[in-house]
């Protein structure tokens, strides 16, 4: 097991996640021994399904209790709970869209509306950058499939997050809108420092976002490194065979 | 969601309007109406806190005798008179339990047994009519001219005569009962001839005049109703209280004041002065005359001791 | 036929000669109703929503007495009021008896069951990551129930419409703990009872049809609202 850059270089990080374990029904499903991450790095987590990558983002957006372990965030132990203005740093974009009744407006104004914020401008100006800015008084449930994740996407960031957690953004998703949401996510993190962790089954993907990339299997972080480091020396066996695209899911 | 914000607030705002709205103390002025329920007022009351309670039986009330009379008393002593009318049996059960203040009924039996209980200390006669058995104008059970009603009942049962029954416990169905008894006769379930209706005087007569039953019902009722009931007449007890040949059938009133020493809630003195208002001359006359102009004969007969 | 036709005309008549003791009715009818059915909502549609969403160990138990109170008689909840609220009752002193206060009271037992029970059916029936959704955004514990109880309002509606359509038709309870008092307690349903009583029929279908008619009205509005919710 390597070690996080930020703690070679001995920063202090963002998240700190230590011996968390989650456990269902009796089964366990997350066991993640150790695992740092950089305020504004973006970091990308593979492996196959059943995983426990959900699972993971699940507790790194403070919507679950570990069953065992901890959990920091900006330094506070938040294994149990979090604050409230620590929970409203963080948002997920779900696998699937979520959208709420409503028009696409009235969606991506959700999250300012639960902090009483401003709407208008910030909606207006979002709505354009995931182009849909005709749409805005469409009903959200009959856009398509695309069309629907934009909004979850415009509804996360339009809340400027310090930290986004992406689940299969653009799974099922043609080329187009995939450039389109890789495209905003990376300029939201160059621009703004935004932090990302985006789950996804796609290596290339995760070769053009990703500053680092980390490999799930059976609950366990088996192997993360730097993304070149990754796919072209992996220390791990069973990295290897997923970066030579052997192993099959 | 706007919209559903909106409905909320709706709502809210009629809850709260509503609300006020019941909790100012108005007293609403009584309504003086003869029959149809819902009529113009021709007078109002003046405005009082005063409200006495009477539980009465849906004969004073329904045949329109309390619009007559009471607002002379309410303007006489400037209070209320909230009439709940009700089957006998509930009227005394309202009484016994101090949730009247005064209670004007008909079953003699239970009115005696009221006093005997201590739910009042003392019962009044304020006037009677009578009862009548009316039924089908082709008579198949053959009761025409007799003048006894227990003789008449003893046919019915014998001819297997359909017969409606009140069979609510109120004022009407005991003295049905009474006359079975008198006749030999206990009614049960078994008998198809039978049909305790469970309901209200208004409703087993429609049923009556229906199905083509004979009913016990008092007279003042079915003259009231008479022009809706085209297949009844009347079988036994005449024309009018007079022709009436069986005593059996007359239909005493008694009022009674609830006792305070057993409820202390009630307002003793406003109800004796309408007991003592009730069994006045005035009253007493205005009763006796009530209905004549309608019906050609007066619907309750005064008969409180001077 | 020709009862129908006459109660029709009788209506109209009624309705148009301003006349102030049917007004009366249908007034405190209104009041009366329309307290018990905000009270209704105040406090079951958060009941509904708690048992919807969150875990409560007798859900099961409180399940199937909502269900069964669905089903209870009007005028048993009356009869139970009427000894709770008779002077010779717990509640005696209140002296609510005979009262508006009484059939509120026995209105909003009658109409919270559906209130509470239609409520949390309607909001187990919302996707649950929707609830996991609005937590991410940022939604405070209050915030999320709201969302869920907006994401559900069709059926919410639904349940209040249930609601009100259980208690503004309901006779038996108002009569016995109302004791239908002229000018006091007197609503359309018991001046109906009462019409029926003593033959009046055209004037008991006239009450009738005025009844249909606000019924009418206040079903047309909240429809209104829950096709706008569709969209
Ligand atoms: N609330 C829950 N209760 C019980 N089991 C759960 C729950 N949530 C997830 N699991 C189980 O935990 C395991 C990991 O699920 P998770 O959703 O984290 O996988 P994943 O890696 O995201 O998979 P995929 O790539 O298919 O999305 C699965 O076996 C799932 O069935
Ligand atoms: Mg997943």
């Amino acid at each position: 097991m390597r070690l996080g850059i930020g703690e070679v270089l001995g920063m202090s990080s963002l998240y700190a996640l230590e011996k968390l374990h989650k456990v269902y029904d009796g089964r366990a499903v997350l066991a993640v021994d150790t695992l740092q991450v950089r305020e504004g790095e973006m970091l990308a987590l593979v492996g196959p399904s059943g995983t426990g990558k959900s699972t993971l983002l699940r507790l790194m957006n403070f919507l679950e209790a570990p069953t065992s372990g901890t959990l920091h965030y900006r330094a506070q132990d938040v294994t149990a709970s979090a604050p409230l203005e620590l929970r409203r740093e963080v948002t997920t974009v779900f696998q699937r869209p979520l959208l709420l009744r409503g028009s696409v407006a009235d969606n991506i104004a959700f999250g300012l509306r639960l902090r009483s914020a401003p709407v208008n401008g910030n909606v207006a100006h979002m709505l354009r950058r995931v182009g849909l800015a005709n749409m805005a008084a469409a009903p959200a449930r009959k856009l398509s499939g695309g069309e629907m994740q934009r909004v979850a996407l415009a509804r996360a960031l339009v809340i400027e997050p310090r930290v986004l957690l992406l689940d299969e953004p653009t799974a099922n998703l043609d080329p187009y809108n995939v450039s389109l949401i890789e495209d905003i996510v990376r300029e939201q993190n160059k621009t703004r420092g935004v932090t990302v962790i985006v789950v996804t089954h796609n290596v290339f993907q995760a070769k053009r976002l990703a500053h680092r990339v980390g490999l799930l299997l059976n609950g366990q972080l088996v192997e993360i490194a730097e993304t070149a480091a990754f796919f072209d020396s992996p220390q791990d066996p069973r990295t290897a065979a997923f970066a030579r695209g052997e192993m099959v899911y | 969601m706007k919209h559903f914000t909106l409905a909320f607030i709706l709502t809210f705002a009629a809850l709260i309007m509503a609300g006020c709205a019941t909790a100012t103390p108005t007293a609403l002025p009584p309504t003086v109406a003869p029959q149809p329920t819902v009529a113009p007022q021709p007078t109002q009351a003046p405005a009082s806190a005063c409200a006495l309670r009477l539980a009465t039986t849906t004969s004073t009330a329904d045949s329109g005798l309390l619009d007559a009379i009471l607002p002379d008393f309410e303007k006489k002593f400037n209070c209320q008179v909230d009439v709940v009318a009700v089957g006998t049996g509930q009227a005394l059960e309202i009484g016994s339990k101090g949730d009247a203040d005064v209670v004007l009924v008909h079953a003699r039996k239970s009115e005696d047994k009221f006093v005997a209980d201590g739910h009042a200390r003392e019962r009044f006669d304020v006037m009677y009519n009578d009862f009548i058995v009316v039924g089908p104008k082709d008579d198949p059970a053959q009761i025409l001219g007799m003048t006894s009603s227990a003789d008449a009942f003893k046919q019915i049962a014998t001819k297997q005569a359909s017969f409606a029954s009140r069979g609510d416990k109120s004022g009407t169905n005991s003295k049905e009962l009474s006359i079975w008894a008198s006749a030999g006769i206990t009614p049960t379930k078994e008998m198809a001839w039978y049909n305790a209706l469970g309901q209200g005087m208004g409703e087993t007569l429609l049923t009556s005049n229906e199905k083509g039953m004979y009913t016990l019902t008092d007279r003042g009722t079915y003259l009231a109703m008479r022009d809706k009931l085209p297949n009844l007449v009347i079988i036994l007890g005449g024309n009018s209280l007079d022709e009436n040949k069986d005593k059996a059938l007359l239909n005493p009133y008694g009022v009674m004041a609830v006792n305070p020493d057993k409820h202390p809630g009630v307002q003793y003195e406003m109800a004796m002065n309408f007991v003592n208002w009730l069994v006045s001359p005035d009253i007493q006359k205005m009763i006796g005359t009530f209905g004549v102009d309608k019906f050609g004969q007066p619907l309750f007969y005064p008969n409180a001791k001077p | 036929m020709e009862e129908i036709l006459a109660g029709l005309a009788h209506a109209l008549r009624l309705i148009f000669s301003g006349d102030p003791a049917l007004y009366e009715i249908i007034w405190l009818t209104l009041q009366v109703t329309g307290v018990a059915l905000g009270l209704a909502i105040l406090l079951g549609v958060p009941c509904g929503a708690a048992l919807g969403l969150y875990r409560v160990r007798t859900r099961g138990l409180i399940t199937v007495l909502l269900y069964t109170g669905m089903g209870l008689p009007p005028v048993v909840v009356g009869l139970f009021v009427y000894l709770i609220l008779s002077r010779s009752g717990p509640l005696g002193t209140l002296s609510w008896l005979f009262t508006p206060y009484a059939m509120i009271v026995a209105q909003v037992i009658i109409a919270f069951p559906l209130t509470a029970g239609l409520t949390m059916t309607a909001v187990q029936g919302v996707d649950p990551a929707l609830r996991l959704q609005a937590r991410a955004l940022g939604a405070t514990g209050a915030q999320e129930v709201w969302t869920i109880l907006t994401e559900a309002r069709i059926g919410v509606v639904a349940a209040i419409v249930a609601a009100f359509g259980g208690i503004i038709s309901e006779v038996g309870a108002v009569m016995l703990v109302g004791g239908n008092i002229e000018g006091k307690t007197r609503v359309l349903t018991t001046a109906i009872v009462l019409n029926t009583r003593t033959g009046d029929f055209d004037l008991a279908i006239a009450l009738g049809l005025i009844l249909l008619a606000i019924a009418f009205i206040i079903n047309g509005g909240m429809l209104f609202l829950q096709r706008n919710a569709l969209e």
